[in-house]
């Protein structure tokens, strides 16, 4: 199939099915969607694809922008299931009904979500201690997972648990898909620095997972979890943002606010601590689009590679001012701490910078810490040597833990 | 389209670094600062002919390539990579574009084929000591008596000035800015080398008494002025990318190689993280750069915003990675035989020159009206 055809397959699968039908309607129309292969155009035909080269994808999409009033993104639908799940389930899957299974991840009937980090385990994801055993053909499950997004909402997720303690770490992981429902799951509310809950914790206890519910080979946790990653870059690699948008458009905004009860130094101090955040942000964005262009003329250089680290400080930093410019101001807190789920939303500035100073302190730890993406970079763009390690060639067991 | 770079951009490069590699390596970086001249005019007079990069920005009618920002960051960017010593920002940046942008054509015509043929040695004299980098702040007033015009005073933190033989002044003429002609021999003319904090980059105080110049403007330059130092500050931010480029890959090549403790230190987080940051730091600032380039070519607008945030960007960026340089290659690096001071040098005076960090965050500040009531 060639672009042309392509986009006159969308093209009927529109004036076949409304795509704007009101209430709970995207349920058919993304169901038609993927019965006529254009959820993912790279998947094999009869599971949601054509067998086409995944870029071709953006025809679709371009379509279907044009096509219908009501445009319901991928990552707003289902995140983890159409980011990470789809493509582990097709590669790994050997559940029956494989195409029914990843049809609902399509239509998002079916909401997913990860289960790979612990509280003993972050950084160090492949020291995970939750512990899958043999009991006859099935698995028994035992432990505890953190930052799980949506669980509380989630059919299935996507876990990866020790299977081998005697091996060195990395080697006795295996993969499995979760039943969020099966007895001796437990989902409850993590609540963070700003008293919210937007993610969860999940305790596991004597919990049954079939044999077909493994992802890949017993052992190979780990392969599949690395596959998984690299999907989820994929799904969460962002476009940049509009010039003067974003955390630094609230700063300039507070700043242009401020009264004047600043003295004349610290007046100057402040004004060239936001110019300094200004350029940082205006650059981080520009960065972006240079690395696209080198992507674009196939030259990728490290530019592509810093973004997350210099997002994360510069975010904290930009929200840090703003309560700066705010002054004594800052010193209430008209949110309260009252624990509660979901992510607070403001429209004024004001609040939600106050929100964002607390929130912003998981930008340098959340997706990776700034810590580790420093070791990345010195290690893989820049070559530097790696830290001795003294969980290499060990059993899983005999290392040391918290 | 903006960061995209051509087969051609790319072969220029190239062919400079070559070049540079060769003829700017270190041992000739330390004699030509050791020297009083500061600069070897057959090298340059092979990078006006052999490679023609020192009418680079010259319009091709007065005997330069015609090319614009994008090829002088590109060019720029490798200069700074090996601390060339050569009147490349007094000459081919400063003054070819104040004569380009700011002189009569009779005088651009007479000199901008001189010097872009590597003939003559430009310089623009407009620095004072109450106003250095700032054009309104020029006090020096020409006295005129029949067409002629007389200059006193003193100009200092002039690029190559004791050794110029075209200089060009910024003085005023009843109020307005015009630019002026000395000849380097005119009576009342001192000129004073300034022992310069960096040795690669020579600067003199030139000292005026009644000397002799000609008017080559017309109307008032201040702005076209601007927009010649403007380029000036674009490309001394690209030499500053070239710089901290080099001194990164130095600092990480070290870092891998030294050993301590019986493992190279870049095994170390404390070590391998100050180069993470540094590659950071380099990589923002060679988008300040190029956006500073393009925005000159497709942006006119906000050229000078550009040119701002990318001065006070990478004179930031390229002091902190030829501190922490220094820092990394521990005793060594505070040596007279190990290159990490050139480099400091470097950064320290290019911060300098042209204004601070925060001189430029100001007018930046000003310009977008931050905090304004």
């Amino acid at each position: 199939m060639n672009e042309s055809e392509l986009r006159a397959c969308t093209r009927k699968l529109l004036a076949d099915v409304n795509p704007d039908a009101k209430g709970d309607q995207r349920i058919p129309f993304r169901g038609a969607q993927f019965d006529h292969g254009l959820a993912w155009v790279s998947f094999p035909e009869g599971l949601g694809g054509l067998g086409l080269a995944p870029k071709l994808q953006t025809i679709v999409q371009d379509e279907l922008h044009k096509g219908a009033e009501t445009y319901f993104e991928d990552m707003y639908i289902n995140p983890i299931g159409i980011g990470m799940a789809a493509p582990v389930v097709l590669a790994y899957g050997k559940v029956e009904g494989k195409r029914e299974l990843l049809r609902r991840i399509f239509t998002g009937e079916e909401i997913w979500c990860q289960l790979f980090s612990e509280p003993s385990a972050g950084s160090d994801l492949a020291g995970l201690a939750a512990r899958a055993v043999r009991d006859g053909d099935d698995w028994i499950l035992n432990g505890q997972k953190v930052w799980t997004t949506l669980a509380h909402i989630s059919k299935w997720g996507l876990l990866v648990a020790r299977t081998n303690p005697d091996v060195p770490k990395h080697d006795g992981l295996s993969y499995f898909m979760l039943d969020m429902q099966a007895p001796g799951v437990e989902v409850r509310p993590l609540y963070q620095i700003t008293g919210e809950a937007e993610f969860n914790e999940v305790f596991l206890n004597d919990v049954r997972i079939p044999p077909e519910h493994m992802l890949g080979e017993e052992g190979q946790g780990w392969k599949v979890a690395i596959a998984t990653l690299m999907n989820e870059r994929v799904a969460l690699g962002g476009g940049a943002s509009r010039k003067g948008g974003g955390p630094i458009a609230i700063l300039l905004e507070l700043l242009q606010g401020a009264d004047g009860q600043r003295s004349k130094f610290e007046d100057a101090l402040l004004r060239d601590r936001v110019a300094k955040l200004y350029i940082e942000s205006e650059l981080l964005r520009l960065t972006g689009i240079r690395a696209k262009a080198a992507r674009h003329s196939n030259v990728i250089g490290p530019e592509g590679s810093v973004g997350k680290l210099a997002q994360a400080e510069i975010g904290k930093a930009i929200w840090e001012c703003c309560a700066d410019v705010l002054g004594p101001d800052a010193l209430v807190y008209e949110h309260g701490y009252e624990l509660r789920q979901g992510r607070t939303s403001s429209t004024d500035s004001k609040l939600h910078a106050k929100y964002n100073l607390l929130r912003s302190r998981a930008y340098s730890i959340e997706g990776g810490t700034s810590e580790i993406m420093r070791n990345i970079l010195g290690e893989r763009v820049l070559g530097l040597p790696g830290e001795p390690r003294v969980d290499k060639d060990v059993p899983w067991k005999e290392v040391p833990r918290s | 389209m903006l960061f995209e770079f051509s087969d051609e951009h790319g072969e220029l490069r190239r062919t400079v670094r070559n070049f540079l590699e060769k003829e700017s390596d270190e041992n000739r970086v330390r004699e030509l600062m050791a020297s009083e001249q500061g600069h070897d005019l057959t090298c340059w007079g092979r990078m006006a002919e052999e490679l023609g990069i020192v009418g680079l920005i010259v319009a091709e009618r007065h005997g330069g390539a015609g090319f614009g920002m994008v090829e002088l960051a590109i060019v720029a960017e490798e200069m700074g990579r090996v601390l060339l010593c050569a009147p490349f920002l007094a000459s081919a940046v400063l003054a070819s574009s104040a004569l380009e942008l700011a002189a009569d054509e009779a005088a651009q015509n007479e000199i901008l084929p001189k010097l872009a043929a590597g003939k003559a040695i430009g310089t623009l004299a407009f620095s004072e000591a109450a106003s250095p980098w700032d054009l309104s702040g020029i006090a020096m007033a020409a006295e005129s008596s029949g067409g002629k015009f007389r200059l006193s005073g003193e100009k200092i933190y002039v690029l190559d000035g004791h050794t110029a033989n075209e200089i060009l002044v910024a003085a005023r003429i009843d109020g307005e800015l015009a630019l002026f002609r000395v000849a380097a021999d005119a009576s009342g003319l001192v000129r004073a080398v300034q022992p310069p904090l960096d040795p690669t980059r020579k600067l003199a105080a030139l000292r005026f008494e009644r000397t002799p110049a000609t008017r080559i403007s017309v109307g008032d330059v201040s702005d076209r002025l601007e927009r010649a130092l403007e380029r000036a500050i674009v490309a001394l931010a690209a030499e500053q990318v070239g710089g901290a480029q080099r001194v990164l890959e130095t600092a990480t090549d070290f870092a891998k190689t030294r050993f301590q403790f019986g493992r190279p230190i870049g095994s170390f987080q404390v070590i391998k993280h100050q180069c993470a940051d540094m590659l950071v730091e380099v990589e923002l600032a060679r988008s300040a750069v190029y956006n500073a380039a393009f925005a000159s070519e497709e942006d006119p607008e906000s050229a000078s915003i550009a040119a701002q945030m990318a001065k006070s960007y990478c004179s930031d960026a390229y002091l902190h990675v030829a501190n922490r340089n220094i820092q990394i290659h521990g005793g060594m690096g505070f040596t007279w035989e190990h290159s990490a001071h050139l480099y400091f040098k470097r950064a320290k005076a290019s911060e300098l020159l042209f204004g601070t960090p925060s001189f430029h965050r100001e007018r930046m500040a000003t310009a977008l009206g931050f905090g304004a009531h």
